[in-house]
């Protein structure tokens, strides 16, 4: 190292303080780890905090055929049958534990008339499922579990740092690299075990809901120090964002609008998803309802900014629109001075959710290298090609807590923390102090206009719909933009510094956006979010494996990995859903499911 | 089908790009913005920059043009841009606002001048530390429910509803910059402040919560200190009625505790909650 740098010290590491994050060091702390939660933001201001619709969790409270079995199916129907099923199985029954914890924690839900937790209906979801507090679940979640952690001992938290690294000692990953926002300091953490729960990624793509901090750093580091990423070319469109004013494109508009009985409109006043969904409707899983909309507008159907209308304003009174959906009033009244009680909005689809990331055990959420687990948006495997509204809530309370404790068990054993090599720290420290030391006059990069240029490529070629043709054209976007990345130029110096702070970003962005169009290439079919209009059927040797991106030897490679099937006894529960149909079932599941139970109907 | 059929998210290009075309969004005019820089030690002062005007752009739309086309290291705080994390406090005009919600064609015509919160500590352009915040919620003991109360709870809703407006603060910290008890008597280390006010009327007063924080309310808290002048509920971007709907109530209950003759003979009788904090 050429200067010094803040060193820290702690059993778990966990990256990130969004909702995974925050449980997993609150469980690795009660299984009385030292354990240090870093956050790019302040605390609470992570991206759990834009959740809006709730938290699903099969509790029966207000449609009784309703179970944990039942919340399986759908969301194995949602994710197309491509999700880790262990990992389903563990979190629709797990989740009923954790929603009740969080309540016993402080957090507050809406009541029914019994004084139970309010459920609400949510795209796919074969009964009323998800547990809210109004339009703002994510914020009492994020709140609840902030102030549990705080106040938990053997928790600390160092605020506004980013990681670009992760340390390794032998096989074992043993720690991270970064730097202080606010100071520019440089920063070597060392762990026993690291917790990546560093959320998902859209800002490669332009019109996105995420907020800055969704530039995949997390999974980048996971995938540079060997991890496999998994169903990378998986990514949610959500079907509702804001798309006028400009400067709101992208802004989320909660599926509770629908939930609560909202409903989709082009231009022509249809209530097209009728057309798309005659079952499920305005209901219909994300996928569906983004695609039927982007078909409206390319029939030449859409809003006067492209996209349709979603109106709540006809379906319940005002009153109730605002007790119901405070936010989505506020925000729609701030930005575009439109009453949604009185009119309705203008929407389209956003990038919302990533469904892939690290690929991971079901029970504890180890990745595939040793020492390093993941939980939440930066893990894959639970929501398969395609993700139910209000599932992430519930993956980030189980799989957080699961990821927490089996970290907390693996630092436990492992006595004094390895010596971290000097030409790890040398070649990390180089790496992210390149773009402000480096004179190239004229062929200096600026990090925003590559920003850009990435989000251009992703957008128009990697976006709703893609191909072969308009995928490789992204692949070549990033090739060379990831060349002219080596140039990237920061003027400025390094206490808080915006235009240094993008170029890490940007990295981790390229790596994240190769692994994704390397996969949806790959990936010669149609299944849930990734819509191919070159192979638009499903394929049956696809819909029995994932695709991973592994580094080897220098570079990206695409891997296929066998699909652990379904025990015979564990598909007939997919019969519970009131969205299951026998025909749909692939090849290799048929037979094994008896007629539709009564429960069905 | 062709592969590059026009796509929803690939509509209108976003502020600043192009020409003024109603897509766009471009008016055709310019703002004028003008931004305190610096940092502490260092040279200090106001940077302008003239900002096309897009079509209901916020402030933060404007301090992030400026970022992208010319001074990439001006730094501000900011999140989510849709008012729903607190993160992108600063002072409009004068007044302390979250700069996502703050619509630059709600403002009078004329300059915009964007500072950072003047309460506390600069740290760089319009980025202040607001790190004793997270020290002074320590302070407050959590949320602690009785053991024994067990699950699943039963709760009516008009037992919530009162909380509701407590939780949806966003700790965009707005109200402790503006409230004179920090800002023009320096007193942070002695109150709490309006939020942590706040936070406390919501654990005081959830049903199932069963610690008492009065006393330490009026100690360390300083929630004497408050003088009921409401300037925290005007900024508040959230509308929560602090003064009325939090502190009021709570000093209601410290007098409760300290002042009422007829609660302290029942204490006398019957004991009380369980208390932390005291004196």
């Amino acid at each position: 190292m050429s200067e010094s740098y803040q060193t820290r010290e702690c059993d778990v590491l966990v990256v990130g303080a969004g909702g995974a994050g925050l449980r997993a060091a609150i469980a690795a702390a009660e299984a009385g780890c030292s354990t240090l939660v870093v956050s790019k933001s302040l605390l609470g201001k992570a991206h759990t905090v834009m959740a809006e619709g709730g938290i699903a969790a099969g509790l029966a409270n207000l449609d009784t055929p309703d179970s944990w079995e039942v919340h399986f199916a759908d969301t194995m129907l949602g994710g197309q049958l491509i999700n880790n099923w262990r990992m389903v199985d563990l979190y629709s029954r797990e989740v009923i534990d954790r929603v009740y914890e969080l309540e016993r924690w402080g957090g507050l839900f809406d009541r029914t008339d019994d004084g139970l937790i309010m459920q609400r209906a949510f795209g796919a979801h074969s009964w009323k499922r998800l547990c809210h507090v109004g339009d703002r679940t994510g914020l009492e979640l994020i709140r609840t579990l902030q102030d549990r952690m705080v106040h938990t001992a053997g928790t600390d938290v160092l605020m506004e740092c980013t990681l670009t690294r992760l340390l390794t000692h032998g096989d074992r990953v043993c720690g991270a690299f970064g730097y202080l926002r606010n100071s520019g300091e440089l920063i070597v953490i060392r762990a026993g075990a690291v917790v990546m729960a560093s959320g998902g990624w859209g800002r490669m793509f332009r019109y996105t809901s995420n907020s800055w901090e969704g530039t995949g750093d997390g999974a980048a580091m996971a995938y540079e120090a060997g991890a496999e990423l998994q169903d990378m070319e998986f990514v949610q469109f959500h079907p509702t964002g804001m798309i006028w004013p400009p400067g709101a494109r992208g802004i989320l508009v909660t599926e509770a609008v629908r939930g609560e009985g909202g409903i989709l409109r082009n231009s022509e006043g249809e209530r097209f998803m009728e057309r798309y969904d005659p079952v499920k409707k305005d209901l219909s899983s994300r996928d569906v309802v983004a695609r039927s909309i982007y078909k409206e507008v390319v029939a030449g159907r859409g809003s006067p900014h492209g996209g349709a209308f979603l109106d709540i304003a006809s379906r319940r009174s005002a009153a109730d629109i605002r007790r119901r959906l405070p936010s989505m009033c506020d925000q729609f009244e701030a930005l575009a001075g439109v009453d949604i009680s009185k009119e309705p909005m203008e929407v389209g689809p956003t990038i919302h959710y990533t469904m892939g990331g690290i690929r991971v055990d079901a029970e504890t959420a180890a990745s595939t290298v040793p020492g390093l687990y993941a939980a939440g948006e930066a893990a894959a495997g639970l929501h398969g090609a395609n993700r139910l509204g209000g599932n992430s809530l519930g993956d980030i309370l189980v799989f957080g807590r699961r990821a927490g404790e089996a970290a907390a068990d693996a630092a436990k054993g492992r006595g004094a923390k390895p010596a971290v090599s000097k030409k790890q720290l040398a070649d990390a420290e180089a790496a992210v102090l390149l773009p402000l030391a480096h004179d190239l006059g004229e062929k200096a990069e600026n990090s925003y206009i590559l920003h850009r240029a990435l989000q251009e490529a992703m957008q128009d070629d990697a976006g709703i719909g893609r191909s072969e043709e308009s995928l490789n054209r992204a692949l070549t976007a990033i090739g060379e933009l990831t060349e002219r990345s080596k140039r990237m130029r920061a003027g400025g110096g390094r206490v808080l510094n915006p235009g240094w702070h993008t170029c890490h970003d940007v990295s981790s962005m390229l790596t994240i956006s190769e692994a994704i169009v390397r996969c949806a290439i790959a990936r010669r079919e149609s299944r849930g979010s990734q819509w191919r209009f070159d192979f638009p059927d499903r394929d049956a040797h696809l819909g029995q494996i994932n695709l991973v991106a592994r580094k080897r030897g220098g570079a990206m490679k695409v891997e296929e990995r066998a699909l652990a099937l379904m025990p015979d006894e564990v598909v007939t529960r997919l019969a519970r859903s009131r969205f299951f149909d026998p025909v749909a079932l692939p090849s290799h599941y048929a037979g094994k499911v008896a007629a539709p139970s009564s429960e069905a109907h | 089908m062709a592969a590059a059929a026009p796509q929803p998210g690939g509509g209108p290009p976003q502020q600043g790009d192009g020409p003024p075309t109603p897509e766009s969004g471009l008016t055709g005019e310019t703002i004028t913005l003008r931004v305190f820089k610096g940092q502490p030690g260092g040279e200090m002062g106001y940077a302008t920059y003239e900002v096309p005007e897009v079509t209901q752009m916020v402030v933060l739309d404007a301090v992030h043009w400026v970022q992208r086309n010319g001074d990439s290291d001006l730094a501000c705080r900011w999140n989510c841009k849709a008012g729903k994390c607190g993160s992108c406090s600063a002072e409009v005009n004068g007044h302390p606002v979250l700069m996502c919600k703050t619509r630059i064609d709600t403002l009078p015509r004329g300059p915009v001048t964007v500072q950072p919160m003047k309460s506390f500590p600069l740290i760089k352009d319009l980025v202040t530390d607001v790190s004793r915040n997270y020290e002074t919620n320590k302070l407050i003991p959590p949320f602690t429910a009785a053991p024994d109360d067990g699950t699943p709870w039963r709760i009516q809703q008009m037992d919530l509803d009162r909380l509701y407006e407590h939780r949806r603060c966003i700790e965009c910290f707005l109200c402790q910059d503006v409230c004179h008890v920090n800002r023009n008597h320096d007193l942070s280390a002695r109150f709490f402040g309006p939020r942590f006010f706040v936070r406390a009327a919501s654990l005081e007063m959830h049903p199932k919560d069963i610690l008492d924080r009065r006393d330490l309310l009026r100690d360390a808290g300083g929630l004497g200190y408050c003088n009921i002048t409401k300037c925290c509920t005007e900024v508040c971007p959230e509308l929560i009625h602090i003064t009325d709907n939090a502190i009021i109530p709570l000093k209601e209950r410290v007098a409760d505790a300290h002042w009422d003759p007829v609660q302290w003979v029942a204490r006398k009788l019957r004991g009380r909650r369980a208390k932390v904090g005291a004196g």
